[in-house]
């Protein structure tokens, strides 16, 4: 009696070498279980990272933000910078969990649950960054509208004001979604642990009893589908007023409606490039050339493809602008740009944004993972400088000539970025050592299921 | 539920065989049948059928929630203390429609997740009722209870498909 009639290549194409789903379990709740040396040299730099954004912030705590370069006329530099790019670097989560989710694109599955963790936890540390840049941390609550003594309320006509809301609502829906999605794996961790350990106790509180009955999963799916429905728009929303931060004001340079979209499109391109230099690593040291196969690694490439070419589109169209505006201020500011004090930032951004991302048409680049290692890591250190020459050359080069001036970031501001970085290593290489990092039921999905062994008399009726 | 029912939990180590018993299960008459899976699987959800799941209500009842919340919190706040800023009027409605937009997605978003804890039923961490580990892993299973003089017959059927493991439950309270 087949009642189940399946089509054989369900999962084949996707992951061919893995067998049964008992093995996809194995397999991945094994990272939770060896470290190994990689883990632990790793987790002690993130460490010490954090130990160096300690000192350095507390530091500017103390002695006033006057310990940044930050002055007039550049008020804002690597903080803001930092912060967006941060900022960025999340979206490519989200489109991976949410939007690749709506789009049915089937490779998603086994990079998503790590792209969504990275996505929480750039946020994190993108939301430390206003803090910081406030320099007087302990007022930062004046940033949300509660009802004060004198009645006064935040200006809803203000961009940053925009980006409190869209960022707050972006970590809290980012973090649902993710911890949503992590619940069923929990649980399989929950059940696969030794009983009285504090694995196990902890596992238990986390998956909240979840049994996988069918009723839990319709709902879930259904939960699943909406949550993927709001954050879709979320993302795009978020980096866009992102964008309007610089685009509202009139500052030559910033004032421009290609902002938006030219804004996310660079989110995805940097945050997918963070996924790929984020993943290889992992797949190297826990094995799991299996999961990750190199078609997940092609189709990533070609998102930073596509990304890529509509960032350098908008290079290309801002110089474009600038001149045929033919309004001096906005043509200085992208001859300075090219040519002035910060030449050489702007040269980073255009070769590795631009310019490496090319290598990117052939085949051979996107199946070579070293070569996406190295390639993504320009990416990444391209997006940052695209966000320094963005807000440095701006702010350095307003209207008036009488009111120019140059920026360099001190010892500190360098510290506190440098120490973000560990600060995201660290709850990234917590997750991967505490929760399932690859989804093992959304990858089960996509496995042919077990089917009962054919009997002998049904073979000879065939 | 009436305590005198008894159940009975196979796990299953092939989807056919747990798509087949419970059709044969339904086909027979019994109607308290829950399915356990380590992941949707849609010929499950189709062998049991299913009404549209009421999480819908509670992300549109959220978002609208929302909506209304951040356009009257921003009209209110421009009213409260009228003061002009950068030559705008007073109701800057197109400005207002971003926190406001924020406000949708934030609490569409949280209204999702508090519908979908309510109808999966959790937080519940009870230990005590049947259950294979394995559902986790790669087995299906099926719950079935039914009165106590069609007990046997509903445990023969699911027999009859060769479960890796059967479970009895006399309190009949797995169901989820």
């Amino acid at each position: 009696m087949a009642t189940v009639t399946e089509k054989v290549d369900r999962g084949a194409a996707t992951h061919p070498d893995v067998r049964s789903y008992t093995e996809v379990n194995t397999d991945i709740l094994a990272m939770l279980s060896r470290p190994g040396k990689w883990w632990w040299i790793l987790f002690g730099l993130s460490v010490a990272g954090i130990g160096l954004l300690a000192f350095s912030w507390g530091n500017q705590l103390i002695n006033g933000i006057g310990l940044s370069g930050l002055n007039t006329p550049v008020g804002w530099g690597a903080y803001i910078t930092t912060f967006v790019f941060w900022v960025g670097i999340a979206h490519s989560g989200t489109l991976i969990s949410a939007i690749l989710f709506l789009f049915r694109a089937r490779w998603r599955q086994s990079i998503y649950r790590a792209a969504e963790a990275m996505t929480v936890f750039a946020v994190m540390t993108a939301g430390l960054y206003p803090l910081i840049h406030l320099g007087r941390a302990w007022h930062a609550y004046w940033l949300f509208p509660y009802a004060n003594q004198r009645m006064l309320w935040p200006n809803f006509r203000s961009p940053l004001v925009w980006d409190v809301f869209a960022v707050t609502t972006y970590f809290t829906v980012s973090s649902l979604f993710f911890l949503l999605g992590l619940i069923p794996d929990i649980a399989a961790a929950r059940d696969q642990s030794k009983p009285g350990t504090l694995r196990k106790t902890f596992y238990t509180l986390t998956s909240f009893g979840w049994r996988g009955t069918d009723r839990q999963w319709h709902h879930f799916g259904k939960a699943y589908l909406f949550l993927a429905a709001l954050a879709t728009p979320l993302v795009l929303s978020v980096h866009s007023v992102v964008s309007w931060d610089f685009a509202m004001s009139i500052v030559p340079g910033w004032h421009a409606t290609i902002f938006a979209p030219y804004f996310v499109a660079g989110a995805i391109f940097s945050g997918v490039a963070m996924v790929i230099t984020l993943m290889i690593p992992i797949r190297k040291i826990f094995g799991l050339e299996k999961y990750l196969t190199v078609r997940h690694f092609d189709a990533m490439a070609k998102l930073i493809l596509v990304t890529g070419l509509i960032v350098f589109y908008a290079y290309l169209n801002e110089f474009f602008m600038a001149w045929y505006s033919g309004e001096d201020p906005e043509r200085r500011v992208f001859w300075e740009r090219l040519f002035g004090h910060y030449w050489w930032a702007t040269w980073i951004m255009l070769i590795c944004n631009g310019i490496v991302p090319i290598m990117l048409w052939f085949k051979r680049v996107r199946h070579s993972i070293a070569a996406l290692f190295v390639l993504t890591i320009f990416v990444n250190i391209g997006m940052w400088f695209e966000r320094y020459v963005i807000i440095v050359t701006s702010l350095s080069t307003e209207y008036l000539p009488f009111a120019w001036g140059v920026y360099r970031p001190s010892v500190t501001e360098m510290g506190i970025v440098v120490g973000t970085f560990g600060w995201f290593f660290f709850w990234f290489l917590l997750f991967i050592r505490l929760l399932p990092p690859v989804a093992l039921a959304e990858l089960k999905e996509v496995l042919p299921p077990p089917m009962r062994p054919k009997s002998k008399q049904e073979e000879v009726a065939r | 539920m009436s305590t005198a029912r008894k159940g009975v939990l196979a796990s299953f180590e092939y989807l056919d065989s747990t798509v087949d018993s419970i059709k044969q299960l339904k086909a027979q008459g019994f109607d308290e049948i829950t399915a356990f899976a380590p992941f949707p699987e849609h010929h499950i959800e189709h062998a049991l059928g299913y009404a549209d799941s009421p999480v819908r209500l509670f992300t549109l009842v959220g978002g609208l929630t929302g909506m209304a919340t951040g356009l009257a919190f921003t009209t209110f706040t421009a009213m409260d203390w009228p003061l002009v800023t950068g030559g705008k009027p007073i109701l800057s409605i197109p400005a207002f429609v971003i926190p406001t937009f924020e406000m949708t997605i934030l609490f569409g978003a949280l209204f999702t997740v508090v519908g979908v804890f309510w109808n999966m039923r959790i937080p519940d961490i009870r230990s005590q009722v049947v259950y294979d580990p394995e559902f986790s892993s790669g087995r299906f299973g099926v719950y079935v209870t039914a009165a106590p003089e069609r007990f046997d017959e509903a445990r023969q059927i699911l027999e009859a498909h060769s479960p890796a493991r059967l479970q009895d439950d006399p309190e009949a309270e797995a169901h989820g």
